[in-house]
């Protein structure tokens, strides 16, 4: 009979290990998967994981993918450590991205070198409006934050498509579901000639420190830490949990938020049906993956953002049907959790014959 | 002397267990005949735990070698140990606090124990009058006050039919009468066959009811005696070498000025099984000590969460500080006003388990580590240190985690802290619960220290011996009324024990008298 007994003492090397460990399993299970479907593993894994680091258009577009999803794992990484269970970042990143849209839209004709601070300011506030609903439902009235956060998240999703279709639209679009192309007064400067990659890279690498900054070396930051780890703690010590909580909800929001607004003012440069290939789920895997330590988020944000590029890659060079990219981020999930699951705990094997 | 040449239930044979940087366990051996009643002594650190730890299988040996009945076993796994018929009463108890008592005893036996016990909620309510425990198998353990919970991990060795019961500080939580109750159904047990390891701090207890004892100190067995052939003292100068007896009473004072006061406060429970507030008044004053008797779960824990703002429902006109009104304060402001506590529970309360003894101190003493919301954490690392020297504190040093100290050490951490903050009124539940003899003495010392720079201190504790050693004044509570006050001197533990069983609540609200 197998049973599952806690360990008493978890490996501390390991818990850093733990991700390493699911992204080689994930490899393994990925090369297996490949040659079931015919496809050469090893080539298939150099198009995924190598060819996305080639050149320097590829690194260009990988830090495109990263900056959101970082943007958006620092701050879950922080309502994470505080127990705040937001699943809402791809709901706020499109609140940001349909709110600084539409104060974009407003610029479209402006030259002001204020337009771009407030189209940014615009897509914050509103990623921290959007998570602000749940969090006052959730203090409120209790209601359980995950599922409020996802149910925000549909919301978020067909506000913007139903902007689109209607008061956003350009009226010289043929009636395309897009927004007009936003004026340059209003779009994130690149930082490289001939490379889509912008300033909103800095901002998510900042933001990253900021994250670190704040859980490491602040007491709001060890407040948060306490708050999650041990709320009882946090109470009998006289910290302000609702304070904590509205905190690390608005902090996620602003730069989920800025992240949206960072996708149209960005790469895309107008307001379109799909700003997000689903950044903010997946950075809920890259929080995880980062250890929720805002440092461990940018390695993490990076090398998920290889995999988005090399799903694209694997597509065009390979036929390999870009699902694979969410296949992949499912499993790594799954081998994550279950390394951790196994560093917390262990199989005794027991004989029931021995009484 | 029995000197049957029968085979012993357990002996251990020269274990050893070594930690990184320290030895917890040096060559120990001891038997254990079938019912014997054995006592293991020693200090925290001494290697107790980890001793009955490692014959629950919980911790593997370095070395040595367990026998059981006779016969060499190796007990991998606490599952192991219990099929051998090993139970254990934890000082932490393991229970699930969203599940019933009932769920709680089903969880830990296996499928053929549960058919062969059959009725299992019968079976508890059988043993529980049978034992006097008292214990109702539909509660859930969230609702239970920590003597409860106790009570439900003996009955869920008792429900087991165990052959050696080890039980790690049973009776801290129990009153005179329920300690003489679980006596009782320890010398039943005994005379049943069934071998009893018995860890207490209390000494007067080991005398009374064990038939051997071992002493540990420093991981090696320094000593063994029959406790009844002892006295208190002896069996005392032996744990801890030679140390200053603690017998000697402490000078009682009495304070003038009125610190804090509770004024008429009555609160309903915020649980169903919690225990009402009723019409509690007293006063704290400075340079003095208020003890509070009672047995757990008669409003110790919802009074202490109300003072100090824990409990986050507003009170305003019913607590006041230096004749401030300040129930309406949330807990972080009253503590900015000088006002400290110690808890009850040590761990998951007064500290995270899982940070370590800088953020500890953190956690509740930020004075002079804050600059511009930024943490000092050279200055809380120095002063970390210097606590843990100060009090003493057995750790590797300041980055240890709080779950690595031993309840006394941690204990002994938690008082310094609260106490190095200088506070104007300190709130203290169960100061010296589980603490062995040396770390107790130095707690004592602390807090009347600190009553005699001035600070007002409410002492809540089931340990009659010690509010009597400590108290100024005292008081008792009962179904969430409180006892009138009076001077220690004034007083006798008849009465207060009186006071603990409620006598008081009839004179005092005879509309609401209770049988």
């Amino acid at each position: 009979m197998i049973r599952i007994q806690a360990r008493t003492e978890p490996s501390a090397l390991m818990k850093f290990v733990s991700p390493l460990l699911a992204i080689v399993l994930t490899l393994i299970f990925g090369g297996i998967l490949f040659s079931a479907i015919g496809k050469s593993p090893v080539q298939a894994l150099q198009v995924l994981l190598i060819a996305p680091l080639a050149d320097s258009y590829n690194i260009g577009e990988m830090f495109v993918k990263m900056g959101p999803l970082l943007l958006c794992a620092v701050g879950l990484s922080l309502c994470y450590r505080a127990n705040m269970w937001n699943i809402g970042a791809e709901g706020q990143l499109l609140a940001g991205a349909l709110g600084g849209s539409a104060m974009a839209l407003y610029f479209v004709e402006s030259e002001s070198i204020f337009a771009l601070p407030i189209t940014l300011l615009a897509g914050v506030v509103s990623g921290m409006v959007w998570a602000a609903i749940p969090t006052f439902l959730k203090l409120r009235f209790n209601s359980n934050l995950i599922l409020t956060t996802i149910m925000f998240n549909y919301i978020a999703l067909y506000l913007l498509i139903w902007a689109v279709h209607g008061p956003l639209r350009d009226p010289q679009g043929y009636g395309f579901p897009e927004s007009a192309m936003f004026s340059d007064a209003t779009l994130l400067p690149t930082i490289f000639e001939s490379s889509r990659t912008h300033i909103g890279i800095l901002f998510a690498l900042l933001a990253g420190v900021v994250g670190w900054f704040i859980l490491t070396k602040t007491h709001l930051g060890f407040q948060i830490r306490v708050f999650g780890a041990d709320e009882p703690a946090a109470r009998y010590a006289g910290f302000h949990g609702k304070k904590l909580s509205w905190f690390v909800m608005l902090f996620a929001g602003a730069l989920a938020g800025l992240a949206g607004i960072g996708e149209t003012a960005g790469p895309i440069g107008q307001l379109v049906p799909n700003v997000s290939p689903g950044y903010g789920y997946s950075a809920i895997i890259v929080a995880y993956l980062g250890r929720l330590h805002p440092i461990g988020a940018i390695i993490a944000a990076a090398f998920m953002a290889v995999l988005y590029m090399g799903g694209d890659l694997a597509q065009i060079e390979m036929g390999i049907p870009v699902a694979v990219v969410s296949m992949f981020q499912g499993v790594l999930l799954f081998f994550l959790l279950a390394c951790d699951f196994f560093i917390n705990n262990r199989l005794s094997f027991t004989n029931q014959a021995t009484n | 002397m029995k000197k049957q040449h029968l085979v012993s239930r357990l002996e251990l044979v020269k274990l050893t267990k070594q930690y990184p940087g320290c030895l917890a366990n040096d060559r120990i051996s001891m038997t254990l005949m079938p019912g014997e009643i054995h006592a293991l002594l020693g200090e925290n650190g001494a290697g107790k735990s980890t001793l009955v730890k490692t014959i629950y299988g919980v911790v593997s040996p370095d070395k040595g070698d367990i026998l059981w009945d006779g016969k060499e076993v190796v007990i991998k796994s606490p599952s192991i140990a219990r099929d051998l018929g090993i139970g254990m009463v934890f000082q932490h108890f393991s229970l699930f606090e969203t599940l019933t008592i009932s769920q709680n005893i089903e969880l830990c036996l296996s499928k053929t124990q549960l058919h062969e016990i059959g009725d299992l909620a019968a079976k508890i309510t059988e043993l529980s009058q049978a034992y006097g425990l008292n214990v109702d198998p539909t509660r859930y353990v969230h609702t239970l006050s920590i003597g409860e919970r106790q009570r439900v991990e003996i009955m869920r060795c008792l429900v087991q039919s165990v052959k050696l019961l080890i039980l790690d500080e049973p009776t801290s939580v129990l009153t005179p009468q329920e300690v003489a109750g679980l006596f009782d159904v320890l010398r039943t047990l005994s005379k049943e066959g069934c071998s009893i390891l018995f860890i207490s701090h209390k000494l007067h207890e080991v005398t009374e009811i064990c038939h051997k004892a071992t002493i540990l100190r420093g991981g090696k067995v320094v000593d063994t005696c029959v406790p009844n052939e002892e006295t208190p003292a002896s069996i005392a100068k032996m744990m801890v070498g030679d140390l200053a007896d603690q017998e000697a009473g402490y000078v009682k004072r009495e304070g003038t000025t009125t610190v804090f006061h509770v004024d008429d406060l009555s609160l309903p429970s915020k649980q169903p099984f919690g225990t009402v507030l009723k019409n509690i008044q007293f006063e704290l004053k400075a340079g003095e000590i208020l003890g509070v008797a009672g047995v757990a779960g008669n409003g110790q824990d919802e009074l202490m969460a109300v003072i100090s703002g824990e409990d986050e429902r507003n009170v305003k006109n019913h607590l006041h500080l230096k004749g401030e009104p300040i129930g309406h304060l949330h807990a972080g402001e009253r503590r900015r006003l000088g006002m400290a506590y110690v808890p009850e529970e040590r761990l998951g309360r007064g500290a995270v388990p899982d940070m370590s003894l800088s953020e500890n101190a953190l956690l509740t003493h930020s004075d002079g580590f804050i600059k511009s919301g930024l943490v000092d954490w050279q200055g809380i690392k120095d002063y970390t240190k210097s606590l843990i020297s100060k009090y003493k504190v057995k750790c590797h040093g300041e980055f240890s985690e709080a779950k690595s100290l031993s309840g006394g050490n941690l204990q002994k951490f938690i008082m310094g802290r609260e106490i190095g903050q200088n506070p104007n009124v300190l709130i203290c539940a169960h100061p010296t619960w589980g603490v062995d003899v040396g770390a107790a003495l130095a707690i004592h010392q602390a807090l009347l220290e600190l009553r005699d720079k001035g600070a007002a201190i409410l002492l809540i504790s089931e340990d009659i011996d010690e509010l009597f050693l400590l108290a100024d004044r005292m008081s008792a509570v009962c179904d969430g009324y409180l006892s009138p006050v009076v001077r220690t001197e004034h007083t006798n533990i008849d009465q207060i024990g009186q006071w603990m069983a409620g006598t008081f609540i009839n004179t005092h609200q005879p509309q609401e008298a209770q049988a």
